[in-house]
């Protein structure tokens, strides 16, 4: 029988979360008996034609031709999973939709006219339908194999959506917030790194993006109470999944009400 | 006379988006062009009105390859702007961190990226069915690069770790000196891999280059030093602008950078290795003598056998670091915020990598410039493929693609980090 077709695709990003299949060292060639890596430019120079049962799909769309190329990825896709914080959010592209785009293109490039670009950066959802998100910036290597694995057998992944402070508890890590007073944003963010901040001895900052149904007042306020300014919670908000919706709302607000 | 076109849409086996384009009328190249399609991304704007602490952790989001060298060039032009010196600890641990970068990335590139083409594969993946132990080799060899990352900085991507004047947390001296067994396994497996590179076939290719790097008169450059070249620069880092300049072309969503009294010039593992052989370690650089391997090496597909010189030296490197390794009194240092401009580079994997940061009395950066090493050597490696296609006319037009594929492969090119930058294209139809 036929293996099922896999095909990496890449839009506006960094490759982490694409480099992260090579990271699976010990898994890779494993995973290439199982599944036959198709179409990942990457990693190979053979590109199998479509159609593919299972395609991953790393960044967000900034430019007129992506927001084109990407319809043709639905159509070619049975399953369509989009990997990190980019492809699921906007990522960190989406700074500039708070910005004006002609603005930032003059201060990078000395010729702007010769650059095309959208004045968004954009979820993969807010084009085509997904059937799958997997969070983080970048997203965890293990996270991905469940994912994959879970494909191959037609069941539906094991990734957790509490928050990181879960987390912080199975691994016995002593609250920063609480104990040290650190702003940190593991109680709004959706668990997926292992904790990792805080078991540095810093805040959670975000990567994983809001957890379901976050608490966003309480967060506010507990930051206040640590002397963080209306501009550096704005900030804390605004950066690698800056653009989801309950992160999104919360920013607006607090930059609403500055004076 | 014939007219041939040569076309690679989407390069493949590099980290980003590129193609190139070449025009032949008979024996003539009438157009050559290495372009960057990846989608412009304007990091240099996003830093402006951040705090000069959010740096690392933003600029590492240029490269999910080589994020530590986004986070130590930023930490050094930090630390450069507000006048701190790091304590020898945090210095130490800091160069274990861009080892297990190294390790990572020319693991990755050596045996993943590039070997395929020396060997006749289209990937690792189909090379494996015919050559299993030597790419277990190779992944072994980049997982224990990625291991040193993950306890250093937290992960291998995008590593939590690291801060301007330091680290978060120290790890301790027994959570290291636990990897010294893979450490040294590491050490002879990369002597393995120079031996199975040396034994690659390289095409005939000699160019006369302008090698820039880092060096530093106690180590062989990663994270610190002055810029110097075969050509008689010596500069302080913050002198990076007055001999360097950045063009924006129409091909390309990266920027040119050009030697300002003219031309392009090269950097990455040849030109630290050129510049800087007498720093190598001891094993790494009778590894290289061994395969008669010694400056100046100018035939740019040698570039694999240095990368895995390379390879040895980090490995040496790190083991040197991790046996002397005591854990720092503070993990960072204070930083006393003033008004000031502040410029760091380090070694990327790929090259020297500049950063330049305008802070305000508050700690704001007002102003960034990012220079990644592949827009360094982009007009390089345009130059290598005018001479190369010249030399190979004869070959087959799938031949002659995959040659230009595998020399711009050479330089290891990263094309998400250039642009603020690749779609092949060979014409001569």
């Amino acid at each position: 029988m036929a293996l099922p077709k896999l095909a990496v695709w890449k839009f506006a990003s960094c490759d982490g979360c694409q480099l992260s299949l090579l990271d699976l060292e010990d898994e890779l060639l494993a995973i290439a008996g199982s599944i036959h890596i198709a179409n990942f430019v990457e990693a190979s120079r053979e590109v199998v034609p479509g159609p593919y049962q299972l395609s991953l799909v790393e960044g967000s769309i900034t430019t007129p031709h992506d927001a084109e190329r990407i319809q043709h990825v639905r159509e070619e896709s049975e399953f369509l999973i989009t990997i990190g914080a980019c492809a699921t959010a906007g990522g960190i592209q989406s700074l500039r939709n708070w910005k004006d785009t002609k603005e930032f293109t003059s201060i990078v490039y000395a010729t702007p006219a010769f650059i095309d670009t959208l004045e968004t950066s954009t979820p993969i959802s807010d084009h085509v339908a997904v059937d799958f998100e997997l969070r983080g910036c970048p997203i965890s290597k293990h996270q991905l194999l469940e994912t994959v694995n879970a494909f191959l057998h037609k069941r539906r992944p094991n990734i957790p959506n509490y928050s990181v402070c879960v987390e912080c508890k199975a691994r016995f890590t002593t609250c920063v917030m609480v104990a040290q007073g650190i702003p940190c944003l593991g109680p709004v963010t959706q668990a997926g790194c292992g904790a990792l901040c805080p078991a540095y001895n810093r805040g959670c900052y975000g990567c994983f993006g809001p957890m379901e149904s976050p608490n966003m007042e309480s967060i506010i306020h507990q930051w206040r109470e640590l002397g963080v300014s209306e501009p550096e919670l704005i900030r804390a908000l605004r950066t690698y999944n800056g653009y989801a919706p309950d992160w999104r709302a919360a920013s607006d607000e607090l930059e609403d009400s500055l004076p | 006379m014939s007219k041939r076109t040569i076309d690679v849409s989407y390069l493949a086996r590099v980290e980003g988006e590129g193609s190139l384009n070449v025009k032949l009328d008979g024996d003539l190249i009438t157009d050559l062009e290495f372009g960057i399609f990846e989608p412009p991304r304007f990091f240099e704007a996003f830093l402006r009105g951040r705090h000069l602490t959010e740096a690392p952790d933003i600029t590492a989001r240029i490269c999910g390859i080589c994020p530590v060298a986004y986070q130590t060039s930023s930490v050094n032009a930090m630390e450069d702007a507000l006048g701190v010196e790091v304590t020898p600890g945090i210095d130490a641990l800091r160069r274990l961190l861009y080892c297990g970068e190294w390790i990572e990335s020319h693991g990755l590139h050596v045996f993943l990226l590039h070997a395929p083409d020396f060997l006749g594969y289209e990937s690792a993946i189909h090379m494996a069915k015919d050559y299993p132990a030597e790419v277990e080799l190779g992944l072994r060899l980049k997982k224990v690069g990625n291991d040193i990352a993950t306890l250093v900085g937290g992960r291998e991507i995008h590593p939590v770790n690291v801060r301007v004047g330091g680290f978060y947390r120290a790890p301790t001296a027994r959570e290291l000196r636990g990897m010294l067994p893979d450490l040294e396994w590491g050490l002879a497996a990369a002597e393995q891999t120079v031996e199975l590179v040396a034994g690659f076939e390289f095409p005939a290719l000699e160019r006369e280059y302008t090698f820039v790097s880092l060096s530093h008169p106690d180590e062989y450059p990663m994270a610190k030093g002055r810029i110097v070249s075969n050509t008689g620069l010596d500069l302080a880092v913050s002198e990076y602008n007055n001999y360097f300049e950045e063009r924006h072309v129409e091909r390309s969503n990266a920027l040119h950078s050009v030697l300002k009294d003219g031309g392009d010039y090269h950097v990455g593992p040849m030109a630290r290795f050129n510049l800087n052989f007498e720093q190598l370690t001891p094993r790494a650089k009778a590894a290289a003598e061994a395969i008669g391997l010694t400056p100046p090496v100018t035939n740019p597909f040698r570039s694999i056998a240095v990368r895995s010189i390379e390879l040895v030296f980090a490995y040496e490197e790190a083991i040197r670091i991790v046996e002397g390794y005591e854990p720092p009194p503070e993990p960072s240092v204070e930083l006393p915020p003033r008004a000031a401009t502040g410029h760091g580079a380090s070694e990327a994997p790929r090259g020297l990598l500049y950063h330049r940061y305008e802070l305000d009395a508050a700690g704001l950066i007002t102003n960034a410039q990012i220079v990644p090493p592949t827009s360094q050597n982009q007009l390089t490696i345009e130059a290598d493929l005018v001479d190369l296609i010249e030399a190979n006319l004869d070959l087959s037009d799938e031949d002659l693609t995959w040659r230009c594929e595998q020399a711009i492969r050479n330089y290891d090119p990263c094309i998400s980090c250039a642009t603020h930058f690749l779609d092949l294209r060979l014409d001569r139809g």
